[in-house]
């Protein structure tokens, strides 16, 4: 089978005078999260969608989830964890509820990209099937720079070797859970990144092209890019 | 759901857009485009070629108008995710006296709507037609087109008298091939003779009884019917000759698309009696009637799948000027394998 897994673990703590997580601030009248949820949900490989939300606001996307993405039944709501990596263990293993094939799939993604593409989607399934595992990426832009104290430049790599992360990670769900089991605490509390835990322990993680407009809302200046990138549209 | 839409914003600039494309609550169904076909009237919007004023008007506007897709979505589920469908560019107007294809106030994508350059659309269930044909997809791209010509030939006979034995087609394009091929279909015992202009473009009409370049006509001809698919600047002249070589009470079919006003010769046209009747607008039923002549004519599906002269990967913008390119010169159709 394949999932998708939306995460959505996060409180929204850089989202400056909201109080509430940004996956639930609206577009276009529906909330972030929904406009994610549907791309998924009418993709034709995936499914089943799960999303791993943070318990505090758990009840909040079941109330979104019976106005808005009622006519779905191929979606699943659960409790996410502590951090990315629990969120992700939690959709991973309700995920194991409806199959345990070596083979199954799951497209992660971050609840806060709305403007993710069908074809997005389809380029990680056909990664993940192939390689095992994926990460989104677009060519970095600006020169990334490199400090490993916080004070001065330590390195500039070069820039045509270098990305800028995105989402969907996509993976086989067996090789996860073999990583996943085989991390220290240690190694848990300073790897935030799935796919950077796929390096650690040697595997080659496949790059999938994504786009620029593949924007992650984190900053209220983030949210106003995406509202102005819809108004497009409306004054056509 | 947000989609991207890919739209014309000023001759040769082709930019993404994105819209909002409400799924739940709706009677709609949503469908993805798979495979895209390039028309003359994209072709003219695309290189600037039509009036300044119209561009103004329509501009930004998703081009493309034929196409084929898969089934998204369907809240009543009548079709199943992933069904195959044709996607109709009519949106029919109120006034059911006239057909769909011809009310005022229908839109047509591409022209007065946004046509298929889309990652997903919402549309109507009537604007769809399904077809279950596999290894087709990239000639049920231009279903639209064929529709034409099968609405073309219906009308011509429903109209035209009953004596059929010998009808011309003037024009070696696109139109004119698709109509000659129904042609052979509705009429196999038909003399069927083509006039065109392209020495090259005429070799694929091999399969009509005459191919005659209408620059090296050494008799002139008679035929009991004619259809005129030349268009352009030239349709003056090919209905000229129409009308010179046409019987009396014949039935001109008119079926290019001219800018300018063409003259017709009005007197000769009075003393054979004939008819004109133009033709170039389809609706929802020739698109059902195209559908299953792909479907279940070999030798048709066959001669729709040779028009098609260059297949484009499409992954964004660059690809689809691309496409744009290669389409202006081509014998035929430029299909765009459309993958956002």
């Amino acid at each position: 089978m394949v999932f998708a897994g939306i995460l959505a673990g996060g409180v929204g703590s850089r989202m400056g005078n909201y109080n509430i997580p940004k996956q639930f601030l609206p577009i276009n009248d529906r909330p972030i999260i929904v406009h994610v949820a549907e791309k998924f949900l009418l993709h034709n490989e995936v499914d089943l969608v799960i999303m791993g939300i943070n318990p505090a606001w758990y009840q909040n996307m079941l109330d979104i989830q019976a106005k808005y993405l009622s006519e779905f039944k191929n979606l699943v709501v659960v409790k996410g964890g502590n951090d990315r990596n629990e969120t992700i263990d939690a959709v991973i293993k309700e995920a194991r509820r409806h199959s345990q094939d070596d083979e199954d799939i799951i497209v992660t993604h971050d609840a806060v990209r709305p403007f993710v593409t069908l074809k997005m989607i389809s380029d990680n399934i056909a990664a993940a099937r192939q390689f095992g595992v994926c990460d989104t990426v677009i060519p970095a832009t600006d020169t990334i720079v490199y400090s490993d104290n916080g004070s001065y430049i330590t390195d500039i790599p070069v820039r045509s070797q270098t990305y800028q992360g995105q989402t969907p990670q996509s993976f086989k769900i067996s090789l996860f859970e073999q990583v996943y089991s085989s991390m220290t605490q240690e190694e848990l509390n300073v790897v935030t990144d799935a796919c950077k835990m796929f390096m650690l322990k040697g595997y080659h993680v496949q790059l999938v092209e994504g786009h620029v407009s593949n924007i992650k809302i984190t900053y209220p200046y983030d949210y106003k890019v995406a509202q102005i990138m819809m108004e497009n549209i409306k004054n056509d | 759901m947000i989609s991207q839409q890919y739209k014309l914003v000023a001759p040769f600039r082709i930019e993404s857009f994105f819209q909002d494309v409400k799924v739940q609550g709706s009677e709609h169904i949503v469908v993805r485009p798979r495979k895209l076909s390039v028309c003359k009237a994209d072709i003219r919007y695309y290189f600037g070629l039509r009036d300044p004023e119209v561009l103004k008007k329509r501009l930004p506007m998703a081009l493309i108008h034929e196409a084929c897709g898969e089934v998204l979505h369907d809240p009543t589920g009548e079709f199943a995710t992933g069904a195959k469908v044709v996607l109709l560019p009519n949106m029919p107007g109120k006034d059911t006296f006239y057909d769909e294809n011809y009310r005022l106030d229908s839109l047509f994508r591409s022209s007065r709507a946004d046509g298929f350059l889309q990652e997903a659309l919402r549309i109507n269930k009537q604007q769809v037609v399904p077809y279950t044909r596999e290894g087709m997809d990239n000639v049920f791209a231009f279903t639209e087109l064929i529709s034409v010509g099968v609405h073309a030939v219906d009308s011509f006979l429903r109209y035209s008298h009953d004596r059929r034995d010998r009808i011309a087609v003037w024009g070696d394009g696109a139109v004119s091939y698709i109509i000659c091929c129904i042609l052979k279909n509705r009429l196999p015992d038909a003399q069927i003779t083509v006039l065109g202009i392209n020495p090259n473009k005429l070799q694929y009409f091999g399969f009509l009884d005459n191919v005659l370049n209408v620059n090296q006509l050494e008799t002139r001809p008679q035929f009991d019917h004619v259809f005129e698919c030349v268009g352009g600047a030239a349709s003056g002249k090919a209905i000229d000759q129409m009308i010179d070589t046409i019987e009396p009470q014949g039935t001109m079919m008119l079926c290019g698309v001219s800018e300018e006003p063409v003259p017709v010769n009005t007197r000769m046209v009075l003393e054979k009696g004939l008819t004109m009747i133009g033709r170039s607008r389809s609706g929802r039923r020739d698109f059902i009637e195209s559908v299953r002549l792909l479907e279940e004519d070999d030798t048709f599906a066959a001669r729709m799948r040779q028009m098609i002269s260059e297949e484009v990967d499409v992954a964004g913008t660059n690809d689809i000027s691309k496409a744009f390119e290669l389409a202006k010169n081509a014998d035929f159709k430029v299909v765009m394998n459309w993958n956002i």
